[in-house]
């Protein structure tokens, strides 16, 4: 019984880490790329360390593997987060079917704040301002 | 059959990280590579877990705690250097 529980979920969590490298290599640029690693990633991870906790059975190796899962869980969010926002500002190429991009000039490119969409600073302030005009030709 | 699951865990693995070796690879830019390999540490936690039950060794699971931590401190020093002193790829 423990067995099996534990060969499934080894098995489970070994197949996702496997579909996270094929996201890897297949898909066509960072963002969607780090969008198959994050996720299926950590699950594969969290599923092969749930078996081995199941197999094992003592409490000790029980609360490391779940401190594992947990630290997986909370750091690659935030690592993914941390790199995305990294390759959008050295100016990654993204997929050229994406159709939105709903940062585009709102960053400064020098400090690397995001604008509110009011009163955006630099040089997306001129930017806004033309678009205003066009809209509203009599202000 | 307990064997035959363990080893189809191993050869799954072994094939994820081939794979994610090859876009290490080819890139084509640095921040593609930096993902790379983030999930060649992750793959090698799965790694450690399945021996953890192949061998019955529950210290190994130390291992892999602390090479999720460095996997995390070193995508993150990635990510700094990337975005401070990385030179941009469209000029």
């Amino acid at each position: 019984m423990t067995e099996g529980l534990t060969a499934i979920f080894l098995v489970a969590g070994a197949g996702f880490m496997l579909i996270a490298a094929l996201g890897l290599l297949r898909m066509p640029d960072l963002l969607t790329r780090m969008h198959a690693t994050t996720k299926a990633g950590v699950l594969g991870a969290g599923l092969i360390m749930v078996g081995a906790a199941i197999y094992i059975g003592q409490l000790t190796v029980v609360v490391k593997a779940v401190a594992v899962v947990a630290f997986l869980v909370l750091t690659a969010p935030i690592a993914a987060h941390a790199i995305g926002r990294a390759g959008y500002f050295m100016g990654v190429p993204l997929w050229s079917k994406t159709h939105t991009d709903e940062l585009e000039g709102r960053y400064d490119p020098e400090t690397h704040t995001l604008a509110s969409s009011d009163k955006p600073p630099g040089d997306a302030t001129a930017k806004a301002e033309k678009d205003r005009g066009r809209d509203e030709p009599g202000s | 059959m307990f064997d035959y699951a363990i080893f189809l865990a191993y050869a799954l693995l072994s094939l994820a990280l081939v794979l994610s070796f090859v876009r290490l690879v080819l890139g084509p830019t640095l921040p593609d590579r930096v993902v790379a390999l983030e999930l060649l540490a992750s793959l090698t936690v799965g790694f450690i877990g399945v021996a953890v039950v192949a061998t019955g060794r529950s210290a190994y699971l130390d291992v892999a705690m602390v090479l999720a931590l460095t996997a995390f401190l070193a995508a993150i020093a990635f990510a700094r250097y990337l975005e401070k002193g990385g030179h941009r790829s469209d000029d």
